[in-house]
Formats: structure tokens, C-alpha cells, sequence
């Protein structure tokens, strides 16, 4: 790799394009971290809420009223209001009243800046997720359940093998514009100093000065990412889709 | 009650097919799926109100007596503060306006950008709405704070670009390729057969487009474009974070000088409750036109 790192060197010297993530090992090695941590709060952000929307869409279908009542202003809370406020809300707010005495008697926060922006992206990206699964179940048609129950399906049996999968093709595509939202949004982060993509940068170009760079490189790193997610996502898409069934049908 | 559909996506298939639904059960059996997943405001009793507040009440008073007598209570620390604060907040929806503005007149041309019959122009109006929306608001409006200079200098005038400006500028750069998306989507959810029997009507492209296309894309465009403008309306608290003096800003600076750990839960709150009360009236009048425009579809 050194022959590469000094022809970014020899870069700077020529047209003084200033890309010390390249050939000074120190920042490579703090925006490569940077990056992983951008990485890691979106796959947990993603498995997270994607469990919320899961376990949110399963409640709202439930008989107890205050249980749908509890759901549906779960969904219009966070849908409604910013999610840097959220944030903010959760790690100042709530986090002031969890401190434990560290060593020497200090007190420190019991719940750390990470988990906090795990948890409050996630219940973010999840009120979303819960809305997009309920119109999934509502898309499958009423017939296919009462074509399953003729068969012989039990109830559990038809939710599980006819519906869910049926409601989940549904569904993807819409997931997927959340989930891009999401692996956005982890950005937000920054706000309540989590070292990633964009504190990173940050960082380096308060020492290296050097903002034009670090913004081209943090903009097609992000935009890198969300392609990627955006490619695996129709992949996936267009591997389980069934003929007949959902968008891709359509449109294609 | 129906998710909210993005443009680009067809409706669900469901089995009831509400084509053949006779005219009136249509409205009646949203009005049904909604009754039942989701309880309207009127449902909501004013005795509930009552409790709410005489928990919040309870709760602060709690919290107020937990302090001592040394500082006044949490409720008279808010109400101290929110004229200041809510100046913050108008300042927000003031930014969040200009966005909208700007961004949509951008975003509509963008928009036509993107369906014209000239290949190159709609291969770098795609490339531009496509980056704009696939980069996070945050780094577009550090990108924007950092990389404009603050002051331009058109024909001998000097003009000052102050902070606020450059956040304007870089809200509305994602808010237009948003808009791109949705005027394109609303112009392909035109059928077709339109522009054939305007064609030979012996229309022209472009009377087609602004005289017979576009007036019927509005309706289908306002859900959607009020759905962004909420969006928006929450994101302008971004630019706190590049230091411009909005709500947040003003927040921190007023818990800062208070400097009681007790009051970082309310005040952020109340910070919530307000884009709230902002916001989620949006919410529902966009559901209702949603499902209004539905019904002549």
C-alpha cells in the first residue's frame, strides 16, 4: 500500500490536494475508525429498529385498546418531532438522572453517547418501521388468508408461511427508503460527540485544515454507503420476489 | 388508514378491490381502517387533557420541591424562558420557509430536468437529485457552511452571506432534490393515454406539460410536499449544530446559564412538545388530503 499512500503525499505537493487520511498514518487510521463506527451504528441501528417495527406492527394488532392507543402515539411521537431534539432529549435529558459513582466517586453516565444514539436512531427509524410492516399485513389480500384457512392452515400457521412472507415483499421497498433514511441520519450522532464519520472528519480538518477535501471525501464515503445498501437491498428485493405479487411486479 | 405511498410506488394490491367500491363506501371504509388502527383527536376525551396536565403539574411540583428552596420552580424556569425560546423557534420556521421556498422552485425545474426528452440533461438531472438525496442533511449543511464564503460581491456590491443564509442554502439543497423526485413522480403517475390524446389534439411538448400535465400533478404533489416541508421543519434544529442561533442553540445557551442539571429533562421536552404541536397537525392534514385526491383517482 506505501507506494499509494505516497503518491497522495506527492499529490499534496503537486497540487496541494490535501488528503492526510491517505498518507499520514494517524488520520488514515482515526477516519478508518471513523468510518467502522459509522458502519457498526448502522447495522445495529438497521437489526434494531427493524425488531421495534416488528414488535410495534405485531401490538398495533392487538385487542387491548391502550396497548394500540400506546403504539399509535409511540409512532406519532417520534415521527413528529426532530430527531436531534430526540437525541438531545435522551442523552442530556435522561441521561443526567443515570449516573452511577465511577472510581473516586465521581459520577459517570451509566449509559454511554453510543448506546444512546443506538437507542434513540433506533426508536426513531422503528415508529417508521412499524407503520411500513402494518401496511404490509394490510396489503395481503383478505382471499389468500381464506384460501390458507380452506386448506386446512391453522391461524398461526397461515400468518407464518402465507402472510409474513407475502407482507414482507410488500413492504421492502419502502423499508429499504427507511433504512437509507436511517443509515443518514446516523450522522446525527456527531451531535453528541459518538466518534464517527462526520466527528471524525471533524476533527481532522480542525487540525489539517483542510474542509474542501474532507467534505468531498465524507460526501462520497456517505453516498458510497447508501449505494451500497441501496444495491444489496434490490438484490435482495428482486431474489424473493414472487411473480405476480407486489411492486417489482408492476413495474417491471 | 393508508401508509403514506412515495410517488415512484404503485398502490398495494389489496383484495377490495376499492375500484369497484361504489363512490361513497370508498371514503366510508378508510374512514373505517382508520377508526380502527388509528383513534382520532375527537376520540380523545377533554378529561384526558385534564389528567395530563395535572400529571405534569404533579410532576413538576415534585421535582420543584426536590430542589429546594433556593432556585425557583422547573414550571417558572420554562415560563421564564420561552419568550426567548420561542423567538428561536419562529426563527427555525422562518428557515424552514425560505428552504421550502427556494428548494421547491429549484426542485420543480430539476424535476422537468429529469423527464425531459433531451438524454444528457436528464442523465445529470438524475445524477444531481440522486446525490442530493443520498447524502445525509447534516454533512450537505456542513458542506454548505463551510464551503460558501461569508460574503459575495455581485457587481461592486458587497453582500454580507450571514450563517443563517448558508444553512437556508444548505436546507434547501436536499429539500429540492426531494421536490425533483416528487414533481417526477407526480408527472409518471399521469397516464399516458393524456399526453396521445393531447398530442393529437395537436398540443405542443410543452403546452402538453404546463397546460394539461402539471395543473392535475399539484393535487397529487401536495401530500408528499407537505410531508417534506414537516420533515424540513424538524431538520432546521440541524443547524444548531453549525452554529446558528435557533431554537437549540438558544436552548443550551439558556441551560447553560441555569446550570441545574434537573432542568436539561424539561427543557428538552418542552423543545419536543413544541415541534410536536407543530408538526403533527401536518401529519394528519396530509393524511386527509391523501386520502381526499385518492378518492378521484
Amino acid at each position: 500500500m506505501q507506494p499509494v499512500w505516497n503518491w497522495f503525499a506527492e499529490l499534496h505537493d503537486r497540487t496541494g490536494i490535501n488528503l492526510t487520511i491517505f498518507y499520514d498514518a494517524f488520520d488514515r487510521h482515526r477516519f478508518a475508525e471513523g468510518f467502522v463506527t459509522t458502519v457498526e451504528l448502522a447495522a445495529v441501528c438497521i437489526v434494531l429498529s427493524v425488531a421495534i417495527g416488528v414488535i410495534g406492527a405485531w401490538l398495533q394488532g392487538s385487542r387491548l385498546r391502550l396497548l394500540r392507543l400506546a403504539v399509535y402515539w409511540y409512532i406519532q411521537f417520534f415521527r413528529n418531532t426532530p430527531p436531534l431534539v430526540q437525541l438531545y432529549f435522551f442523552y442530556f435529558g435522561v441521561g443526567s438522572f443515570l449516573k452511577i459513582s465511577g472510581p473516586g466517586g465521581l459520577a459517570q453516565p451509566l449509559v454511554s453517547n453510543m448506546t444512546w444514539a443506538i437507542l434513540s436512531l433506533s426508536f426513531y427509524a422503528g415508529a417508521f418501521n412499524v407503520e411500513i410492516f402494518r401496511s404490509g399485513i394490510e396489503a395481503v389480500p383478505r382471499a389468500t388468508i381464506e384460501a390458507a384457512e380452506a386448506l386446512g392452515y391453522s391461524r398461526l400457521g397461515a400468518d407464518r408461511q402465507i402472510m409474513l412472507p407475502l407482507a414482507f415483499r410488500i413492504c421492502l421497498p419502502a423499508l429499504n427508503n427507511n433504512l437509507v433514511n436511517l443509515v443518514k441520519a446516523t450522522t446525527l450522532a456527531y451531535a453528541i460527540s459518538v466518534p464517527e464519520m462526520l466527528w471524525v472528519s471533524n476533527q481532522i480538518w480542525s487540525d489539517e485544515l483542510n474542509v474542501p477535501e474532507m467534505m468531498s471525501v465524507l460526501l462520497i464515503c456517505y453516498v458510497g454507503l447508501v449505494g451500497v445498501l441501496v444495491f444489496a437491498m434490490g438484490r435482495w428485493e428482486k431474489a424473493i420476489r414472487v411473480p405476480g405479487i407486489g411492486l417489482t411486479a408492476r413495474t417491471r | 388508514m393508508s401508509r403514506r405511498l412515495g410517488w415512484l410506488e404503485p398502490l398495494p394490491q389489496t383484495s377490495d378491490l376499492p375500484v369497484l367500491l361504489p363512490v361513497v363506501e370508498r371514503p366510508i371504509s378508510g374512514a373505517n381502517t382508520d377508526r380502527k388502527f388509528c383513534p382520532s383527536l375527537a376520540r380523545l376525551r377533554g378529561g384526558y387533557g385534564f389528567w395530563i396536565v395535572a400529571a405534569l403539574l404533579l410532576s413538576a411540583g415534585v421535582a420543584g420541591a426536590e430542589t429546594g428552596p433556593v432556585h425557583p420552580s422547573i414550571v417558572a424556569t420554562l415560563i421564564k424562558w420561552t419568550p426567548l425560546l420561542f423567538g428561536g423557534f419562529l426563527f427555525n420556521l422562518a428557515i424552514s420557509a425560505f428552504a421550502m421556498i427556494g428548494g421547491t422552485a429549484a426542485g420543480v425545474f430539476l424535476g422537468l430536468g429529469e423527464i425531459v426528452q433531451f438524454a444528457p440533461v436528464r442523465a445529470v438531472a438524475w445524477l444531481v437529485t440522486h446525490f442530493f438525496r443520498n447524502a445525509p442533511w447534516l454533512v450537505l449543511l456542513f458542506f454548505c457552511m463551510y464551503m460558501l464564503p461569508f460574503q459575495v460581491t455581485v457587481f461592486g456590491t458587497t453582500v454580507p452571506l450571514p450563517d443563517w443564509v448558508k444553512a437556508t442554502f444548505g436546507l434547501a439543497l436536499p429539500v429540492m432534490a426531494n421536490v425533483a423526485e416528487i414533481v417526477r413522480g407526480a408527472v409518471q403517475s399521469i397516464p399516458s393515454s393524456q399526453w396521445e390524446s393531447a398530442e393529437a389534439l395537436a398540443f405542443t411538448r410543452s403546452q402538453i406539460l404546463w397546460m394539461i400535465i402539471l395543473p392535475q400533478c399539484v393535487k397529487r404533489m401536495l401530500p408528499p410536499w407537505m410531508n417534506l416541508y414537516a420533515i424540513l421543519a424538524m431538520d432546521t434544529v440541524l443547524a444548531s449544530i453549525v452554529g446558528v442561533n435557533e431554537v437549540m442553540t438558544l436552548t443550551g445557551d439558556a441551560l447553560g446559564a441555569e446550570s441545574r442539571p434537573e432542568l436539561l429533562l424539561p427543557f428538552y421536552g418542552y423543545i419536543l412538545l413544541w415541534f410536536f404541536l407543530y408538526c403533527y397537525p401536518i401529519a394528519r392534514w396530509t393524511i386527509r388530503f391523501e386520502r381526499r385526491f385518492a378518492v378521484d383517482r
